[in-house]
């Protein structure tokens, strides 16, 4: 193999899992160990810079950077890294007058945003400080988008999402609310500079086929449509008996609303087998521990309507079967349907893209997919002044997602208003220094902790379940937070090795707790990942691989799962291994 | 902001036959110098036990005094182990061994304990044939005690201070073969694809082994000049024959030409597959391996290797025909024979 290059930033912060997952590439350990330090406000406004809403991302983010952490490669559980951030938001001190302001003078450019969701919102924060002009339309009464029309309060309290959405809104954005936007041409025709569309995913699947569903209307509720409801308090009750078809999030916020608003007996019935449910694990569990049972392999097969009104429904009981290819089809078990007693139904199947009022004339082309042809991440459609992002650009993803693509549509829109080429994307900002502060000390805790991560402690359920409003999870306290923080390895402190000062003891090889370390002859990476100590089986984890050595060997680093707990360079005699922390940044339009 | 090992390993760390990882025959965190060869040898009995599927409560560590025996605590955790008075882990090896045979003597020493203030207790366990292990940790000075020369320094060696060392070196495997041991070997600590097999072959021998690392300190012999530093072991380094060490009942695998390969079994039934002899050289003969050792000196090489092995000797149970069982699981009427016994051997004596 070649030597690798170090001085590629992606190389290193590739190595940082959870940055690396995280859409917006929040520097996750930098945070972590500032929480740590009990410095909560530096924590938030770390996360701030990246992700716009770490309130309300600590307590709904779909938490990618999870499942990528490190340490659920060398033990059962990853950090709790998005309840950490919580943590930054709910312990923080002064932060406003940190945060970049508009410059009274503006800069004579006017940006129009359709849309009030967190894409829509990252674009306004990242444009505001250069003096840009901004004017928001949104259908809704309040800004937030489906962070408040869709994540129940329970989940996510509105004083939270109030407080991170008015930081952006009084940066000198000329919101107009209470505003549905009929016709993109009549906004291009006022002649804006530019035009961000984060408009959403806002139209819920419906089963418009399936007998009975005109018949029992009344009772039968598209779930994206019904929770926003219920969050404008349009909607203050439900029946006892309630069904929710669907096994994704919106499925789980649908039922556990309903419990909250006088559904008794409350089920899940979804098609798919539960392993194989959209939902994620812990929305599942949440509405498990509220006592919704979820019915698997069921398929819906009519609505039974009794004297013109919804009594229940009828499904068909199915069995998954996979071709050799592993492509499911779900096939009848023979056995009888099954009838389900029910007041309301909620169907929450999916959520598809919509722009009924984007007329032809625009010049905007969309795939067969009904979204925007678009190339990441510059996100400007073939009417080269309107840029999209959020669930209206690629079809519908998270929060997070949403931020990372209004960061970039933020730059295009500025690289276009500037009339520079798109392609010339600014690097990320990086930095990377020596932790060494004497003999056995760094600057950062090399300490390997033992700890099984923390449970986050819950209310009461009796009380929840009584007031929608009720937030369940409580938080981390300080020390429990402490305690969790303590469990990430800080992946960002890297592993930093000079072959030139290398002698080649094997100290650093013989040491490694994980023995990520060999030194050996080069050979074709596949071959030579089965040559290390221990076989290099993962192959989204890189290799790091020195020049040539004296003896006519080569380090060979596996990054899979070190610790980062600097023992090489402890044990090294010259200091061939250092343990330098790295810090990566996306940069955004106004950095 | 510490120096403990971390308890996390790598989750596809492979078991041996006993299910064990080498995790398990690790030890403590080392407190020598960063990079002291000491380390590796270290690191290469591990290696070596955990590929021997050793059970570690049946490994006795002795050792005497030095840095070189201070590493049983760096190993081998899980076994028992004895760090005796300067120079003197060979009697206490003997008074261990004869007391109990079931266990395999791994004695650690330096070339200060050995070859100084132990050199008659070398001497003398080499000459009685006591069935263990005797690796010396040799990097031709005192290193606990800051680097004096030692009695293994080559002549014209320079130290740390600058002084080039008058004195004759004592060669401690010619020694050691003149003096009838049955496994001699010399190996560097920085080369485990030879230091491991020849670790494993010394442990299934029956007899006494020496094998002989050499092990240069990081901190006080490592210095241009010096005969024991990284830079000139490498450079000097002339192996007699690569080894492979292929465990009882495991095939051979690997084919060598014919006339350039031999191999050796071992009393345990593993063999010892030597290949691409250095010339002239016939393991199993004397006059040939101090022939061999001799040439070396004087080329100003390193002979590394295996040098000389008889797999047809009588240990020091054997000679002084002892009991088979160990003394502590010697049961009262074997050790009390009764009257009628004493009877007969009273009559004996008449
Ligand atoms: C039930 C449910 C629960 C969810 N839970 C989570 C969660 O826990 N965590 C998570 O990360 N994600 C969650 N999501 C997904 C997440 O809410 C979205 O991915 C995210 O809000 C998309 O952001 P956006 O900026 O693209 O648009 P949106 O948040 O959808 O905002 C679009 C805004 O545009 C407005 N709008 C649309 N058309 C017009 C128009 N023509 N004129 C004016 N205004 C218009 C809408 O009113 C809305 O305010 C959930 C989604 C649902 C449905
Ligand atoms: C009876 C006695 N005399 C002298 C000493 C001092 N002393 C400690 S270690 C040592 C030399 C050790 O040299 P070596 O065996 O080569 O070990 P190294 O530290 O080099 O590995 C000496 C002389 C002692 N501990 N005990
Ligand atoms: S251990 Fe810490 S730095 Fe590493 S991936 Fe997990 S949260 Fe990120
Ligand atoms: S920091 Fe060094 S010693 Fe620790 S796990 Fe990583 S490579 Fe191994
Ligand atoms: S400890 Fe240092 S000098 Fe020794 S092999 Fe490792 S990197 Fe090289
Ligand atoms: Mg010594």
């Amino acid at each position: 193999m070649e030597p690798t290059n170090v001085n590629d930033p992606e190389y290193y912060h590739k190595v940082v899992d959870c940055q690396h997952a995280c859409p917006a590439h929040t520097p996750v350990p930098e945070y972590i160990r500032l929480i740590a330090a009990e410095k909560y406000t530096e924590a938030y406004m770390i996360n701030w810079e990246s992700n716009v809403f770490p309130g309300v991302l600590g307590r709904t983010c779909d938490r990618p950077c999870e499942p990528a952490c490190r340490r659920g490669r060398v033990e059962e559980e990853p950090v709790a890294i998005c309840r950490l951030k919580r943590v930054a938001a709910d312990f923080k001190g002064e932060v406003k007058a940190l945060m970049p302001k508009a410059p009274q003078q503006k800069n004579g450019q006017k940006i129009a945003v359709i849309g009030g969701g967190p894409a829509a919102l990252t674009v306004c924060r990242d444009l505001a400080p250069l003096g840009y002009e901004i004017h928001l339309y949104d259908e809704q009464s309040k800004g937030g988008g489906m962070m408040r029309s869709q994540i129940p309060s329970f989940r996510l309290p509105a004083e939270v999402l109030d407080e991170e959405v008015n930081y952006i809104l009084d940066m000198g954005i000329d919101a107009h609310f209470n505003t549905y936007v009929s016709s993109l041409q009549q906004i291009l025709d006022k002649s804006y500079d530019a035009v961000f569309v984060g408009t959403g995913a806002p139209r819920g699947k419906d089963l418009k086929d399936l007998p009975g569903r005109q018949e029992g209307a009344a009772n039968i509720h598209i779930g994206i449509e019904w929770l926003a409801s219920v969050a404008f308090e349009h909607t203050h009750k439900i029946g006892k008996k309630v069904i929710v078809l669907g096994g994704g999030n919106t499925a789980m916020d649908c039922c556990r609303t309903s419990r909250r608003l006088g559904g008794e007996d409350v089920k899940v019935i979804v098609r798919s087998p539960f392993s194989e449910m959209k939902a994620s694990p812990w929305e599942i569990e949440d509405a498990l521990h509220e006592d919704i049972p979820i019915l698997d392999n069921h398929v819906p097969k009519q609505f039974v309507i009794k004297d013109g009104k919804l009594a229940g429904m009828l499904f068909e009981k199915v069995k998954a079967v996979y071709d050799d290819q592993g492509k499911r089809t779900l096939v009848s078990t023979g056995e009888a349907d099954v009838f389900y007693e029910a007041d309301d139904v909620l169907v929450a199947i999916g959520q598809e893209n919509s722009f009924p009022w984007i007329e032809a004339s625009c010049g905007i082309n969309f795939n067969k997919w009904g979204v925007p042809e678009l190339k990441e991440p510059i996100f400007q459609s073939s009417n080269e002044k309107v840029f999209f992002g959020g669930d209206a650009s690629l079809g519908p993803k998270n929060v997070i997602t949403a931020v990372a693509q209004g960061h970039q549509a933020a730059i295009s829109i500025h690289l276009f208003c500037q009339g520079k080429p798109l392609t010339e994307r600014p690097a990320p900002g990086t930095n990377l220094v020596s932790t060494k502060m004497g003999i056995h000390e760094w600057s950062y805790e090399n300490d390997v902790a033992t700890d099984i991560r923390y449970i986050v402690p819950q209310a009461d359920k009796a009380l929840t379940l009584k007031d929608r409003k009720k937030e369940v999870e409580l938080g981390f306290d300080v020390k429990t937070a402490f305690k969790e923080a303590q469990r990430c390895l800080n992946c960002d402190v890297q592993t930093v090795f000079t072959a030139s000062k290398c002698i080649e003891c094997d100290a650093c090889m013989d040491i490694c707790p994980t023995n990520c370390i060999t030194f050996t002859h080069n050979g074709e990476e596949s071959e030579l990942r089965t040559r290390l100590f221990v076989p290099a089986k993962n192959l989204s984890q890189d290799l790091l691989v020195s020049p040539t050595l004296a003896t006519g060997k080569v380090m060979v680093k596996d990054e899979d799962v070190c610790l980062h707990c600097g023992l090489c360079a402890e044990r090294c005699p010259t200091a061939a291994w250092d343990m330098q922390q790295f810090f990566y940044n996306v940069t955004k339009a106004y950095q | 902001m510490t120096y403990l090992k971390p308890k996390f390993h790598h989750p596809d760390l492979p078991k041996n036959k006993l299910g064990y990882t080498r995790k398990y025959y690790e030890g403590s965190l080392s407190t020598l110098c960063a990079g002291c060869g000491h380390d590796s040898i270290s690191a290469a009995i591990v290696e070596a036990c955990f590929e021997l599927n050793i059970e570690p409560h049946k490994v006795a560590k002795m050792s005497g005094i030095g840095c070189s025996s201070k590493t049983p605590a760096y190993f081998l955790s899980n076994s028992h182990g004895f760090n005796s008075v300067h120079g003197r882990m060979p009697s206490v090896a003997t008074g261990a061994n004869l007391a109990n045979r079931d266990l395999l003597y791994l004695g650690v020493s330096g070339d200060g304990d050995s070859a100084s203030i132990g050199m008659g207790q070398f001497v003398h366990v080499i000459r009685r044939n006591l069935n263990m292990v005797y690796i010396v940790m040799n990097n031709g000075c005192y290193g606990l005690t800051k680097g004096q020369d030692s009695a293994t320094a080559d002549v014209g060696s320079k130290n740390k201070s600058g002084n080039i060392n008058q004195f004759e070196g004592i060669d401690l495997c010619g020694l050691a073969i003149e003096l009838g041991a049955t496994f001699v070997a010399q190996s560097f600590s920085g080369d485990k694809a030879q230091l491991v097999p020849l670790l494993q072959a010394a442990m299934s021998h029956e007899g006494f082994a020496l094998v002989n690392v050499l092990s240069p300190c990081v901190t006080f012999n490592n210095n241009t000049g010096s005969t024991k530093s990284y830079d000139y072991v490498r450079e000097h380094l002339e192996a007699t024959a690569s080894v492979d060490f292929v465990p009882y009942a495991e095939e051979i695998t690997t084919q060598y030409e014919e006339g350039e390969t031999k191999s050796i079994q071992l009393h345990d039934g593993s063999w010892l597959e030597l290949h691409k002899l250095a010339q002239g050289w016939n393991p199993e003969d004397k006059i040939s391996a101090i022939n061999a050792l001799q040439n070396a000196r004087k080329h100003h090489e390193i002979l590394t290797g295996l040098i000389y092995l008889d797999t047809d000797n009588k240990e020091l149970h054997d000679l002084m025909n002892t009991t088979d069982v160990p003394l502590n699981k010697l049961t009262q009427d074997v050790l009390c024979p009764g009257l009628e016994v004493l009877e007969s051997i009273n009559a004996d004596l008449r």
